[in-house]
């Protein structure tokens, strides 16, 4: 059987449902989204993902029509919806808060956009059961929404704004108010969810293993620009930047001077210490500044010298022991520090390595990422 | 149960005494048989039957209730709106200047309120009687209804309105099926203080008010400047009677409605 991969994007000849085209938003003197350009493609299930203020929730309301970009255009479906107040829009938000109307029950709320359609009676009651069944609210329809709990609530919003079943539907951090355990079971539940009805799912969100979760695609934003975007796979494993490389996962970057040797680079980075190598598409100048970013999972730990490449010695400082894996801080005789991650495949306390051991971490050529910038 | 200390009951007391000793001595001397209000003459309830036969005063009577009632329904209707406008309209030309004379006629002395709009009134030639009283009641209460409904709206989470627009509401639509139900209690509360203001006005009223119309406060003051009389004792009982009632229920309602949310709560964090 062969399944054709959801990759939209890699398509030339597909149209996106969005697109924003050199957006610039400006509050006052205040650039908060800034010459952005970007594509959605339909079905997708697209996660913004930056820092507090970076300007999320401004992109979002730009497309549910709440403000204007200052300059450029937006387009939904190949129409400038810049000038379509947001009643007219085929597009449907779930707000941060909620933003459930008190004086209504959790059956009028999910109605209420129906009903404002003019639809039959029995059309829009048929409609709002289903969405109640699709959220496991139907013993909840008729209390208020302070006579349910956190998570009902977020449930009804989420029901609310799928009930219409819009093109395109943007999630302001809707996991935000959620414990752990009811956030990693929402998780599924949207992408269920999503599968289900076809919609495209733009969600903006703080947390970087929620987007490693549910998207289809990442956008890594800082202060109004995007700085990558790309599939979870590839933000993590092929990040361009330093900004990208440290925003998701744990990393360790070392800065060094490249110089070419074959399809790799050595990266000469301290005196005393033995030039790494990487491989790399990049083109760097012989005595370019660079960065090397490495992943703790994909560092070895040893209690002998390996006979590898991009070997270091160094001690323990530190261990972090989680459960399922052991992370090992390793100090280099240069200060450096160097974290290596280890699966506890055995049920044993006795830790293959202690504090103040002498060990030798390395990694092969592949697992450490060079970069630029 | 700690009890009350000594001091606390005597301040208790007084304060209480000082609110409400005038009120009392009023209400004892309404059953007076006397013809003369400050001679007790033993118990009766005569008073209270001449008041039900003198045209005179249910006439103003009917009028104050009129007044009152279309000048507070106006007045929230108005008020509602510019506290709408300035709350939500955003930034537009002369907002500050709009805010700032929406407030200026709560601290305007009445004489000079009623003054100008008897010159208005002259000037354009209407003719003074109820509709002069109900424009001028209007004028001046719109501005109460507007500062309880503003108070009330910039607590109000814009969100919901932002979501009625998402979900395909017009924002006329938006206001009448979601902000207004929600500030529905300040909107009322405002039109009770618009209510209330119009029935004990009396220096706007007398400027306004003409031969054909004279409402209940003017008919009292002009009354009792001829002597007080057990029979206007007997009225200003009766009012006071309709006042205590109405804070009763009011406070009983309120009372209930809080148990209800608290059963509520309790009942939502059952099912969480
Ligand atoms: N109406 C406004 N007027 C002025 N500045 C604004 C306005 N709305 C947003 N901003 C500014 O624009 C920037 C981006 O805001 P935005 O709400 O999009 O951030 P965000 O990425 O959603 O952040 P968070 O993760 O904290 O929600 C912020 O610096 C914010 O202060
Ligand atoms: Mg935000």
């Amino acid at each position: 059987m062969s399944q054709t991969v959801f990759a939209p994007w890699t398509d030339p000849a597909a149209k996106p449902l969005i697109r924003f085209k050199n957006v610039t938003k400006r509050f006052g003197t205040f650039t908060a989204i800034e010459e952005l350009t970007l594509d959605i493609y339909e079905r997708e299930f697209f996660a913004l993902l930056g820092p507090s203020g970076c300007g999320k929730t401004t992109m979002m309301r730009m497309l549910a029509g709440f403000e204007d970009p200052t300059e450029g255009s937006i387009e939904l479906a190949g129409e400038d919806i810049v000038k379509v107040p947001p009643n007219q829009r085929a597009v449907n938000m779930m707000f941060q808060s909620y933003a459930l109307f008190p004086h209504l029950t959790v059956r009028d709320n999910i109605a209420f956009g129906l009903k404002r359609e003019r639809k039959p009676r029995d059309e829009v009651d048929a409609r709002v059961e289903e969405m109640l069944r699709l959220v496991q609210l139907q013993p909840f329809a008729s209390r208020k929404p302070h006579q349910i709990s956190g998570g009902q609530r977020q449930r009804v919003a989420l029901a609310r704004s799928l009930a219409k079943a819009p093109k395109l539907l943007l999630l302001d951090e809707p996991l935000g108010a959620l414990d752990k355990k009811l956030r990693e079971e929402t998780q599924f539940e949207l992408m269920d969810i999503q599968e289900k009805t076809g919609t495209t799912f733009v969600i903006v969100t703080h947390d970087q293993e929620e987007a490693m979760t549910v998207a289809s695609r990442i956008a890594v934003m800082k202060d109004g620009a995007l700085m990558q975007v790309a599939t979870p796979s590839q933000i993590y494993e092929n990040p361009n930047s330093r900004y990208v490389a440290g925003f998701i996962g744990d990393v360790t970057i070392l800065e060094g001077k490249a110089t070419k040797l074959g399809d790799a680079y050595e990266v000469r980075w301290a005196e005393g210490q033995p030039p790494l190598r990487a491989k790399s598409t990049l083109d760097l100048a012989d005595g370019a500044e660079c960065q090397l970013a490495i992943r703790p999972e994909k560092v070895e730990i040893h209690g002998e010298k390996p006979s590898d490449d991009n070997v270091l010695q160094g001690k323990v400082i530190d261990i972090g022991y989680l459960g399922n894996i052991s992370t090992y801080h390793v100090e280099l005789a240069n200060g450096q520090i160097i974290r290596a991650q280890n699966f506890n495949t055995e049920r044993d306390t006795r830790r293959a390595f202690t504090w103040d051991d002498n060990v030798w971490v390395n990694w092969t050529e592949n697992c450490a990422v060079l970069l630029d910038h | 149960m700690s009890r009350l200390s000594p001091f606390n009951v005597v301040s208790l007391t007084l304060g209480f005494a000082f609110l409400y000793l005038p009120m009392l001595i009023l209400i004892v001397y309404s059953f007076n048989e006397s013809q003369l209000v400050t001679v007790w003459a033993g118990f009766s309830t005569k008073w209270y039957g001449e008041l039900a036969r003198n045209e005179a005063f249910l006439d103003a009577a009917w009028v104050t209730l009129r007044v009152a009632f279309f000048s507070s329904t106006i007045a929230t209707v108005l008020g509602t709106m510019a506290a709408y406008v300035l709350v939500r309209g955003g930034r537009f030309f002369g907002r500050t200047l709009f805010s700032g004379m929406i407030y200026a006629p709560l601290v305007m002395p009445e004489v000079i309120t009623g003054l100008s709009l008897l010159l208005l009134f002259i000037g354009l030639g209407l003719d003074r009687g109820i509709l002069t009283i109900v424009l001028a009641h209007t004028t001046f209460s719109m501005c109460y209804v507007s500062v309880v409904v503003s108070s009330r709206l910039v607590t109000f989470d814009r969100s919901l309105e932002e979501a009625a627009l998402d979900l395909g509401c017009s924002p006329a639509e938006a206001f009448r099926l979601v902000t207004l139900p929600i500030i529905a209690p300040a909107v009322i509360s405002g039109w009770l203080l618009a209510f209330t203001l119009s029935l004990d006005d009396l220096v706007i009223a007398s400027f306004t008010a003409g031969p054909s119309a004279t409402t209940l406060p003017i008919k009292i003051f002009s009354a009792v400047r001829l002597g007080v009389t057990p029979e206007i004792n007997a009225l200003s009982t009766i009012m006071i009677g309709i006042v205590t009632v109405g804070v009763i229920i009011a406070s009983i309602s309120t009372k209930r409605a809080r148990v209800k949310a608290e059963a509520d709560e309790r009942m939502a964090q059952r099912t969480a």
